[in-house]
């Protein structure tokens, strides 16, 4: 045995330093992530083929089997309308995939406006545009999608919209910072040196080089959105019932929770379950492609 | 005022770059006081006179702090001059670099860090496409053939162009650095201590690939090092630096032979030679230049500094052929 481990471990060493092989050994390296990155999948694919994975309808309610504890025919139990939770969390993925994503995408792209044009603006547009930021920011996101959905109302679309807009802060913060890091890198000065005009410099040096770190930020800041929107469900002022969301089916547990404990505890570990896996996913892509942190430059 | 094109106002004769009295000032606090807004002038440059040649090698030689780094700007066009006159074919650089990509596309720089200058999300072959699609050099279509060239004229395989500078050793990433600036098909190079920090096999490999571009090519090289056998083997011509002021030029192998200016014969004498022990350094350091001496800025350190030393401010003045020193007392008067 020792001699097959023995050669196997020369094969990712020297593909770990640049190149072609690097890719193809990172699984071997990273086996968290490996698992995270499958688990994510799994969740994925529940959510793409739900009708067909999914037992039952997730909205079908049965009066014979009212709360029936997890066993052969409803594997994590039923809810308190009969409605299989198994099916419920399957077709919830769809909406906290979904809602997740697209937030985080709105966000992304209002913070990726905010900071480049505060980071090259400079002057007393990056202050005023930064104090803004700042007292967004002195507020938690959750408290600030609660204000969102006060003014838009609620449903799927303004979800994703109130969560989208809450997060815009954190981002135009991350891209600012980015931004002032490159704006002073003598590769900018030698585009300047070329005449190159000032527009075509942001596009072709600043922003590659701010987007790269923002799509990591993207990864890390899904599970964020997706805890933000279960939260609002939660509170019972996000998507409406009988959506099957996570966090709705959380609410609706809660006061069942002292005989039965799984219509609050499965949906809420499928959650955790989820936000955990990307959490890693979103650290081991940060790990491995931010030159920072790889070291050199 | 009707020609913009770099290569038709020049007349042999006439130099590529002339420096008339350049003053560069910059308002610093003073030390020591952090919350007055009271700013003082810090003459980085003082009195800057140089002549480039068409087709000459230049070594711009000086102690850091000399103010090299600003002259370098001044003459990039990064930086205007306080006071007095930065020429470049007889036209103000500043008014040069404003009119368009001509004075961009002529005056080509090599900066010391290499590797920072160019975008690391870029790859090589990208990197030196940038200049060609900028400046418009050879069509679209034959941009990855000119690449290959470029990259061959500096020692790279044309493989290179798929790498990034991050898996690219430090002599390459200036071999890739020199490619691109070659690119714009320049006549006029400025390399920023483009062989400092590389081992000596390295050094000794760019310079002559520098040597024999700037023959092949008839550029007109302008290299700014500290070094000065570097300097004597690159440059015919040499200027050395002291506080903001050129105090000697002249040719490099007649200025190191027998250095006219004090200061020159301390710095020749500090290059350590294999043979000799390394003699006895300038004795103090260089003055800070918000406080300058009243007469010459070098009477402080210099051996032979005399009375008048510390009341007269030298000019440069010629001394011998080809040669000009700013010294009131200068060693071997012709």
């Amino acid at each position: 045995m020792a001699a097959v481990t023995d050669m196997d471990s020369p094969t990712p060493a020297p593909a770990a330093a640049t190149g072609p092989g690097r890719r193809s050994s990172l699984f071997l390296r990273r086996p968290f992530f490996t698992i995270a990155l499958l688990a994510t999948l799994a969740y994925v694919g529940a959510a793409v083929f739900a009708p067909w994975v999914a037992p039952y309808d997730p909205v079908q309610q049965s009066i014979d089997a009212m709360m029936a504890p997890p066993g052969p025919a409803h594997w994590l139990g039923t809810d308190s309308y009969g409605q299989d939770i198994l099916s419920r969390i399957i077709y919830g993925a769809r909406y906290a995939l979904v809602i997740g994503l697209c937030s985080v995408l709105i966000g992304a792209a209002g913070g990726l406006v905010i900071g480049l044009a505060a980071g090259l603006a400079g002057g007393w547009v990056e202050w005023a545009l930064m104090r803004v930021i700042d007292s967004i920011l002195a507020l938690p996101s959750l408290i600030m999608a609660v204000a969102f959905i006060a003014i838009l109302g609620q449903g799927v679309d303004k979800v994703v919209i109130a969560v989208g807009l809450s997060m815009i802060g954190p981002f135009a913060r991350t891209v600012r910072a980015d931004v002032m890091q490159v704006r002073v890198q003598l590769y900018i000065e030698a585009a300047r040196l070329m005449s190159i005009p000032r527009w075509q410099v942001i596009a072709r040096h600043v922003l590659p080089n701010v987007v790269f770190p923002l799509a990591v930020q993207v990864t890390i800041r899904i599970s964020e959105a997706i805890l933000v929107s279960s939260s609002l469900s939660f509170l019972g002022i996000g998507v409406t019932p009988p959506t099957p969301d996570w966090g709705l089916m959380i609410a609706e547990g809660r006061g069942f929770v002292a005989f039965a404990p799984w219509m609050s505890a499965m949906p809420g570990l499928a959650l955790a379950l989820l936000l955990i896996a990307l959490s890693i996913l979103g650290d081991g892509i940060r790990e491995e492609y931010d030159p920072k942190l790889r070291g050199g430059s | 005022m009707t020609d913009m094109a770099p290569g038709t106002a020049a007349r042999p004769e006439q130099p590529v770059f002339e420096l008339l009295d350049v003053e560069k000032v910059f308002q610093v606090r003073p030390p020591g006081s952090i919350f007055s807004r009271r700013t003082v002038g810090l003459p980085a440059l003082d009195g800057v006179r140089l002549k480039v040649r068409r087709g000459a090698s230049v070594a711009l030689v000086g102690e850091s702090g000399s103010g090299k780094s600003t002259l370098l700007r001044v003459l990039l066009g990064l930086d205007e001059p306080t006071n007095g006159r930065a020429l470049y074919n007889a036209r103000p650089i500043g008014e040069m670099r404003r009119a368009g990509p001509a004075f961009a596309r002529d005056v080509a720089m090599v900066y010391q860090d290499a590797r920072g200058s160019i975008d690391p999300r870029m790859n090589v072959g990208a990197a030196i496409a940038e200049p060609l699609r900028h400046f418009g050099i050879v069509p679209p279509g034959e941009i990855p053939g000119r690449i290959a060239e470029l990259l061959d004229r500096v020692g790279l395989s044309p493989d290179t162009a798929l790498r990034y500078v991050s898996g690219l050793s430090g002599g390459q990433v200036r071999r890739v650095a020199i490619a691109r600036a070659l690119a714009s098909e320049p006549s006029v190079l400025v390399a920023d201590e483009a062989v400092s920090g590389l081992d000596v096999s390295t050094q000794a490999q760019l310079l002559n690939l520098l040597r024999r571009l700037q023959r092949e090519m008839g550029l007109t090289l302008l290299f700014i090092t500290h070094d000065l056998g570097v300097a004597s083997y690159l440059c015919e011509e040499i200027a050395i630096m002291y506080l903001g002021r050129i105090v000697e030029t002249g040719p490099t192998d007649a200025v190191l032979a027998a250095p006219a200016h004090p200061y020159s014969a301390a710095l020749r004498k500090a290059a350590p030679e294999f043979s000799a022990p390394i003699t006895e350094p300038l004795p103090g350091e260089i003055p800070s230049p918000l406080n300058l001496p009243k007469g010459c800025r070098f009477a402080g350190r210099c051996p032979r500094a005399a009375a008048d030393c510390r009341d007269v401010d030298p000019e440069l003045r010629s001394h011998g052929a080809g040669r000009m020193v700013a010294c009131l007392h200068p060693l071997d008067a012709p």
